[in-house]
């Protein structure tokens, strides 16, 4: 440690360098993320890579001094050309942010004061600072505009968030952050929650800055498959720790520890159907994380010594350090690994469900327009498109949630009615709807057992013991325990929600179930596990699912056929692999370019 | 301007602000309202006139036991109301004069109506002027402080305390005022208002007034506070805040321009309905200081049955129910741009 650590020192002027830092709750002596050592040199674009509580916003504020309420920086030195920030006097920390180090935030709509004209909120450090007169700035707002390719007239620098698109805020939050060029910028996942053209363009304008201004980046993120198309270097943190780095070609050629290697196991691929596998468990809370390595319980090759003793960061190559005591001994891995071959797109199909002409309407708006799809027993459809395309306004017509369209839609032959009070139980029964959102599609004053009852009760499948005995036999379907049974709905972590909304659609013994976005809120890891999970109910009982998504690469391993949208339109539809190998539409191309993977 | 990228993607174009129709848009939209404020003080007219004067027999309620024993005086009366007269067309010639100016004539000491409640009116105007002058960046303050503090010992303590005066009637805040500052500890300000024998309005002695306003402000800052510093927590909790903090904005300025700005909505509508109920409901305190005031003036209207009165007074007090809420209502729309903007597009 100490010899890297002299290494470090002698890292040029302009970076960063983090030493031992260690973040601890206020309440209790529980560590949030510790031991956590970090080189940005200048003009490097780091990847922070982790699951949901691996700590890893935490460590991208440290680095602005800065903890949220409830937590504090308790040891450890945040090292800028030779100062360090966690032992400057408040005043100067404060000095420090925004023009030395800036942080761009995570989600783009909520992040800009909605009161405040975003002109105004740009130049508004500077103003405080007095730097620039008051004309200087406006220019820099406005150079600062056009650099991430957004208008500049006085008409947008009037204008509020809330009358920009998603990407557009974000581009403003980039604007803003490299405004009074900083020599570091802490990135939180910038561009979740944007469709992959706009995520592209954010990107693209974000490595662009960072070049030309020589800005050392620290680019926090769950998804795997962007850092592997912007950053140089990779840190992997798992419970608070960073467990793997190195430079990206390595974490992706050679990735040498274990939970780094499951990750990657979760990960779908653009070019290749792969048969996902999530990580067992979920990652331990602060103050829950067990002894020894943290990863022993989640991990595939642990050996007893692993829950004895903590492992240290080991170098193991140039530049390649790894957290793990076994490195040598799990053996080399393989991206290829768990591939498989695409869905035969000549497989004898057998029309289930099938839309003609269907045109919905918003009021006097017409949003969808003449579409026309089928999906067979046993398949997986695919509807692809970016935010407002109009995908999940076709999936909520077809499950009957909304009642405004025109067209057929023929279920085994016979025509549904427009909205599900108007279908009959057995229709209803048979066609299950799950919501993108498992935080707000499950009752949180409901046990788990209450909610997966209930459809086999309102549809008179079971009920008393044999209906408890069911749920349990669905839980287990789903990867949950039965101890879980009583827990209720808020108890439970966004990928244990989502699945006892599936073991919920699966209660009600369903042919169909429309699946909206149903993996976006969750980890990859999570994602990885549920479509393992769909996979197998479309095996085993044939069911088959429309699922709408905006991630091609899944659609690569979860789809058979893939229906393109844009703008309320079927723009390209077919076999996945005919589709997304030789692509007719430009806009197909375009998707597909756009689309950040590793594969 | 530069041709940069925003024509790439049509899922950019977001609907740009329009400035043109604005103007027309808002008269359109402050008409509607107006209009609506116009319809409530009517259904408001109408209730009142059935509870005061077609409710039974006004002449027979007025008189009470006299109405057998003294006949001229119920003739009198009943010219008076125009009682032969059918329901409809006494609310119509009520209605008329309200609109004209004449609320009619008091039965108590048949002076004019309007010459009667005018001066009341001017002064409960000017005392709840005054008091929200002094409530306002009182209340706002303390819920700064309390928010910046949160559940820190100095936050704790303000809000036992708040809690602890929103809890006492606002007639025993007042008689402790008098114990404090007037009568047993100190003698510094008079225990009632003091009208001067010339009849001029009560603020010529400005002593006089510390006390009632000190009773109001102490009696609505509570609420006031407390909503604040609510809505203000949940904003200091919202990440543009945390953006702010990071981009190394100082503290107050963070308070004052990131926070306050987004969290003195909710305050605006509560200090409307409290001022309202100043305006309307401090009959305890016009009382207790002896103050000249429409709360006052009512509860001796009522008790008098002078129904013409009554009847103004309740449309006047219900006037400033409505204006106060519209006017708040209008600066919640101006500070909230998302809704300024909507109405303008």
């Amino acid at each position: 440690m100490t010899a890297t650590a002299a290494e470090r020192q002698a890292t040029p002027s302009g970076g960063l360098v983090v030493e031992d830092l260690e973040v601890s709750l206020t309440s209790r002596p529980v560590d949030v993320v510790d031991d956590i050592d970090l080189v940005l040199h200048p003009g490097e674009v780091v990847g922070l890579v982790g699951e949901s509580g691996s700590g890893k916003t935490t460590v991208g504020t440290s680095l602005l001094g800065y903890s949220r309420a409830g937590a504090l920086i308790s040891a450890g030195k945040v090292l800028l050309e030779g100062r360090d920030v966690l032992k400057l006097p408040w005043k100067e920390v404060r000095q420090l942010r925004g023009e030395e180090i800036a942080y761009v935030p995570q989600d783009p709509a909520s992040a800009l004061n909605p009161s405040i004209r975003i002109g105004k909120q740009i130049v508004e450090l500077m103003e405080l600072r007095g730097i620039g007169t008051s004309e200087s700035r406006r220019q820099g707002a406005r150079d600062g505009l056009a650099e991430v390719g957004l208008p500049n007239d006085d008409e947008f620098l009037k204008r509020y968030a809330h009358q920009l698109s998603g990407g557009q805020v974000q581009r403003v939050a980039l604007a803003m952050a490299f405004l009074p060029k900083p020599k570091v910028l802490v990135l939180d996942e910038p561009t979740t929650g944007l469709d992959v053209t706009t995520q592209k363009m954010v990107l693209d304008t974000m490595a662009e800055l960072c070049r030309a201004y020589g800005v050392s980046a620290l680019y926090v993120t769950h998804d795997l498959a962007v850092v592997a198309n912007i950053a140089d270097r990779v840190a992997v943190m798992y419970a608070g720790q960073i467990v793997e780095v190195g430079p990206k070609e390595t974490i992706f050629a050679h990735p040498s520890h274990p939970y780094t290697r499951a990750l990657l196991d979760s990960i779908p691929h653009l070019s290749q159907a792969r048969a996902l596998r999530g990580i067992p468990g979920r990652t331990p809370a602060p103050g829950a994380r067990p002894d020894g390595c943290r990863f022993n319980d989640r991990c595939s090759f642990a050996v007893d010594e692993c829950r004895r003793e903590a492992p240290a960061l080991r170098t193991i190559a140039p530049d390649h350090e790894v957290r793990c005591i076994r490195v040598e001994e799990i053996g080399v891995w393989d991206i290829n690994r768990g591939t498989v071959p695409d869905a035969d797109p000549d497989r004898q199909r057998d029309v289930i469900l099938s839309l003609e002409g269907l045109n919905v309407f918003y009021g006097r708006k017409h949003v969808v327009h003449d579409v026309n799809l089928d999906l067979a027993k046993g398949e997986v459809v695919a509807l692809v498109g970016e935010s407002g395309s109009g995908k999940t306004t076709i999936s909520r017509s077809v499950g009957g949630l909304h009642k405004d369209w025109t067209g057929i839609v023929n279920f085994e032959g016979r025509e549904l009615a427009k909205s599900a009070r108007g279908r009959g139980a057995e229709d209803r029964r048979r066609m299950q709807y799950i919501f993108q959102n498992p935080y707000l599609s499950l009752n949180p004053r409901l046990t788990v057992e209450q909610i997966i009852r209930r459809p086999m009760e309102l549809f008179g499948l079971a009920k008393g013991k044999p209906a408890t005995d069911r749920v349990v036999e669905l839980m287990e379907q789903v990867a949950l325990g039965p101890g879980m049974l009583y827990y209720e709905a808020n108890r439970l972590s966004g990928g244990e929600r989502q699945r006892v909304a599936i073991a919920r659609a699966l209660a009600a013994e369903p042919d169909v179930m429309i699946c909206d976005e149903i993996t976006s809120a969750l980890d990859v890891s999570v994602q990885g596990s549920i479509v393992a999970l769909l996979e197998d109910l479309r095996k085993q009982r044939g069911i088959s699912m429309l699922f709408v998504t905006h991630n091609l690469a899944l659609v690569r391993s979860i789809a058979a056929r893939v229906e393109i949208l844009q703008a309320g339109r079927v723009v390209e539809s077919g076999p996945v692999v005919s589709v997304m190998e030789t692509p007719r539409e430009e806009y197909t191309r375009k998707l597909l370019a756009n689309s950040p993977s590793i594969g | 301007m530069t041709h940069v990228a925003t024509l790439q993607d049509p899922l950019e174009e977001v609907a740009p602000p329009r400035g043109r129709s604005g103007a027309a848009a808002w008269t359109i939209w402050l008409l509607r309202r107006l209009g609506l404020a116009l319809l409530t003080l009517w259904l408001v007219s109408v209730l009142v006139f059935l509870a005061t004067a077609a409710l039974g027999d006004p002449v027979r309620a007025i008189l009470g036991r006299d109405y057998n024993s003294n006949p001229g005086r119920v003739a009198q009366l009943e010219a008076q109301l125009n009682a032969d007269q059918g329901l409809v067309s006494r609310y119509f010639s009520w209605l008329g004069g309200l609109l004209t100016g004449d609320p009619g004539t008091s039965l108590a000491n048949q002076q004019s109506v309007w010459d009667q409640i005018s001066d009341s009116v001017v002064n409960t105007l000017v005392l709840v002027f005054l008091s929200s002058l002094v409530m306002i960046p009182v209340a706002f303050g303390i819920a700064m402080i309390s928010a910046n503090y949160r559940r820190r010992r100095p936050d704790t303590w303000i809000q036992t305390v708040l809690l602890a005066l929103a809890g006492i009637p606002e007639f025993v805040i007042g008689i402790l005022l008098v114990f404090v500052f007037s009568t047993s500890v100190f003698h510094i300000f008079p225990a009632v208002t003091i009208v001067s024998p010339t009849g001029g309005p009560p603020w010529e002695s400005a002593k006089g007034m510390v006390l009632p306003i000190a009773c109001l402000v102490l009696a609505v800052v509570p609420y006031v506070s407390r909503i604040v510093r609510a809505s203000l927590l949940e904003v200091l909790d919202s990440d543009y805040v945390e953006l702010a903090r990071l981009k190394g904005i100082p503290e107050p300025v963070v308070m004052r321009k990131h926070a306050l700005l987004n969290a003195i909505v909710p305050g605006i509508q509560v200090i409307a309905l409290q001022l309202a109920w100043l305006a309307g409901g401090v009959v305890l305190v016009e009382t207790l200081f002896a103050y000249p005031g429409v709360g006052r003036q009512l509860v001796d209207s009522v008790r008098n049955h002078d129904v013409p009165m009554v009847q103004a007074l309740a449309m006047i007090i219900a006037a400033f129910y409505i204006v106060v809420n519209l006017v708040a209502d209008i600066i919640s729309i101006l500070l909230t741009p998302r809704a300024r903007t909507a109405i303008s597009s």
